[in-house]
């Protein structure tokens, strides 16, 4: 999926079987090849996908998009998915969740990534404001399942909403690229014209593809899209009559995802509908109730259980285990619960007592709790 | 008359205080330049390893390349290794400098070490027969261990200990003493605990002893002198810098009982008391990762270590205003002082009770805090 580019060629040549080799390895123990290669490269690595800011712009004003250039162990996505940036931030890495925008196709091999920067987004605020073309920053394989079918549905419909917008577009432009000739509607809410990410391409897209129609609906008045307000059943029934016999594939802010799920619910057409979520709906916390201590086994440390999720409680005892999303989402925080029950902070569902892996920022301990950390 | 005795239960409460507050600030400090201070000295170090492997094979370069893989090992074990493992560096999130996932290259396994080191050195410090680090099981350090006949060759299995430093730290989790001397141990649970550590080793001996010396093709001898040598180095090295940080002679050991109903500013005391400074410029302080720093380290064992230096004038003011001593002199002065000991103590003789570091009954209703084990 990705052409082959100075850093990528280097490893994708023999001189990459030796390197992920058991001498090499041997060699190197215990740091390992890669602690070695990147003295000479920052993004050559045997195991790890690192890529190069290659160029940041800024389609709208509380926006940044991202070119990204990935070394060979990057394994291309599926329109639709995710991936895990890591980026450091006055010497801290931190990580966050975010849907390549390009098509599957894209003949560069480069990975185009779009956030919003929001008042409270340390990290997306970073990205607009403090990122600089030739950083190196470190991916994860692209994950989640949302994503277009590989028989590619005929009748597609794209809902998103803000910042949503960034998984349909991949599903877009492949789809486009792929000369797809069923309808596609994209329907996006956002708050004002202005907001719009990506909405000039979009404009252009509808115009020159006829199957291709453009609904941009604004929550404020009088910014010249084809709807106004917020998301409803009669707005859909009147824009989309036919939604009924699409594939929709809907990412966008919890309230309006919630919305248009209650629609397809309600129409027993909950199969035909996909969804990413971006935000998770917020965390019940009650820490009256706790009990029991929170055993970290392998830092031997202890700690009188506050009734917060266990990462909290984790960082709280001076710990830092690897985390991310913190809402359940990208799984940087699993780690190994060898004893005791957790309830799932999102669901109250209560997990099994045994050995299992757990997300540890979305798990809060009913009782004592012993984790493998 | 002990230190212990002359301070009141407010003094050690304020001493504690004092600590934290230099602590909590150089914690909310962290931050980019910690972030590149340990990148670099990593790029450093890989540098010199890849130099030093590369010269071992080239023999007129042949001195160069052990000095270079010397001081690599060295790095690695001592500024980056011992430094990053204690978790110095875990605000960073670089899974390449955890505390919970690096290893370094020395034969004894980060986790056996985080055990015997961050838990029972820098919990129970200089506290006989808690600290394992007093005499290793093999010395006596302490006029309060019983003398026994073994220890007659206090010096020449002090020089011993120096010169196989990595394969004795290997296997300190292992306490040998207790199998070998007092026989509290079956030959079935030290096999058991032997196995996790053979796997270590038998990786470093490999590397240094067979496949490096292999790819040398006829050079091969060369360059598995050079690893002895650059091994031996490191380990001299190392265990000079870690007896001169506990075992000059000023410096206290404690009896078990001073840790009963310990607080939080007696644990900071006695920290004070078990270690020792030694003085020297920048090159002395990032090849001794900063445990010339001792004190400090022994204090804050959780703050990057290139940071000790900034904060001791503070820490030497807190000393100055409490009557505390600051243990420091230069390199030679305090390797000469620790063998000074290790030579006395080969010959039976127990402290007078009156000098000793007695500690009063603690108040029973101050409240046992938890010491900080890094």
């Amino acid at each position: 999926m990705n052409t082959a580019n100075n850093s990528n060629s280097f490893l994708k040549s023999g001189l990459r079987r030796v390197l992920s080799s058991r001498l090499a390895e041997t060699l190197t123990t215990p740091h390992g090849v890669d602690r070695y290669l990147e003295l000479f490269n920052p993004t050559w690595s045997v195991h790890e996908v690192r890529a190069e800011v290659v160029a940041v712009k800024h389609g709208t004003a509380d926006s940044v998009t991202l070119t990204l250039r990935p070394n060979g162990n990057w394994q291309g996505f599926r329109a639709g998915q995710f991936l895990r940036l890591t980026v450091e931030i006055n010497g801290v890495r931190r990580m966050r969740c975010y849907s390549p925008a390009n098509s599957v196709h894209a003949a560069d091999g480069l990975i185009e990534l779009t956030a919003k920067a929001h008042a409270t987004g340390f990290v997306s605020k970073h990205l607009k404001q403090g990122l600089q073309p030739g950083t190196v920053v470190t991916l994860s394989q692209a994950d989640g399942v949302f994503a277009l079918p590989d028989q590619r549905p005929d009748r597609v419909l794209l809902i998103s909403g803000g910042s949503g917008i960034t998984p349909v577009m991949s599903m877009l432009r492949t789809l486009l690229d792929e000369k797809h000739q069923g309808r596609i509607t994209f329907l996006h809410y956002c708050n004002t014209a202005l907001d719009m990410i990506y909405a000039s391409e979009l404009a252009l897209i509808a115009a020159q593809h006829a199957n291709v129609e453009l609904i941009r609906c604004y929550a404020q008045p009088e910014q010249g899209g084809e709807l106004q307000g917020f998301f409803s059943r009669e707005q859909l029934r009147a824009a989309v009559p036919d939604y009924a016999e699409a594939t929709a594939f809907l990412c966008g802010p919890p309230a309006m995802m919630a919305a248009v799920e209650k629609v397809w619910a309600e129409d027993g057409l909950g199969d035909r509908l996909h969804l990413e979520r971006f935000t998770a709906a917020p965390l019940v916390i009650d820490g009256g109730s706790a009990e029991g201590e929170v055993r970290f086994a392998r830092s031997e440390r202890l700690a009188v259980n506050s009734g917060a999720t266990l990462l909290d409680q984790a960082e709280a005892a001076g710990l830092r285990p690897e985390s991310g999303c913190r809402m359940g989402i990208c799984k940087a925080c699993t780690c190994r619960k060898t004893h005791g029950v957790v309830r799932d902070a999102r669901t109250g569902e209560l997990s099994e007592a045994g050995e299992q892996d757990i997300q540890i920022c979305v798990s809060v301990p009913v009782g004592t709790v012993t984790l493998d950390i | 008359m002990g230190i212990f005795q002359k301070l009141t239960p407010e003094q050690f409460e304020a001493i504690g205080t004092e600590l934290d507050a230099i602590r909590n600030r150089v914690l909310a400090d962290l931050g980019e330049r910690d972030a590149r201070y340990i990148r670099g000295l990593v790029k450093r170090q890989r540098q010199l390893e890849v130099a030093g492997r590369v010269m071992l094979m080239i023999p007129p370069a042949w001195p160069l390349g052990v000095a270079a893989l010397g001081a690599s090992k060295i790095l690695d074990n001592m500024e980056i290794g011992h430094n990053v493992m204690h978790g110095q560096y875990d605000f960073m999130g670089d899974p390449a400098l955890n505390s919970q996932k690096f290893d370094w290259d020395t034969s004894d396994t980060a986790r056996n070490w985080k055990h015997t080191h961050n838990y029972e050195h820098h919990t129970y410090t200089n506290v006989l027969n808690r600290d394992h680090d007093v005499g290793y099981g093999l010395l006596r350090m302490s006029e309060d261990q019983a003398w026994e006949p073994r220890f007659l060759a206090n010096l020449p299995l002090t020089v011993i200990l120096h010169t196989f430093f990595q394969h004795f730290v290997a296997v300190q989790n292992l306490k040998l003493e207790n199998y070998l001397v007092y026989k509290t141990k079956t030959g079935a649970q030290l096999r058991e605990e032997f196995k996790p550590v053979w796997k270590k080793m038998r990786k470093q001996l490999a590397k240094d002893y067979v496949f490096f010396p292999l790819l040398a093709g006829p050079l091969a001898p060369l360059v598995f002198v050079g690893n002895v040598a650059a091994n031996l180095t490191r380990n001299v090295w190392a265990c000079a810098v870690i007896f001169n940080g506990h075992f000059p002679e000023d410096v206290e050991q404690f009896p078990e009982s001073v840790i009963e109903n310990e607080t939080r500013g007696q644990w900071y005391v006695r920290q004070l008391l078990g270690s020792a400074n030694f003085s020297g410029g920048k090159l002395m302080h990032i090849m001794s990762g900063n445990l010339s720093f001792q004190i400090e380290h022994h204090l804050f064992p959780d703050l990057p270590a290139h940071r000790y230096q900034e904060i001791s004038p503070e820490v030497q003011a807190i000393c100055r205003k409490y009557g505390l001593p600051y243990n420091t002199g230069s390199f030679l002065r305090q390797t000469l002082s620790t063998w000074k000991r290790i030579a006395r103590l080969s010959l039976p003789g127990r402290r007078k009770p009156a000098t000793g570091a007695a500690v009063p009954a603690n108040d029973a209703e101050s409240p046992r805090e938890l010491p900080l084990a890094a």
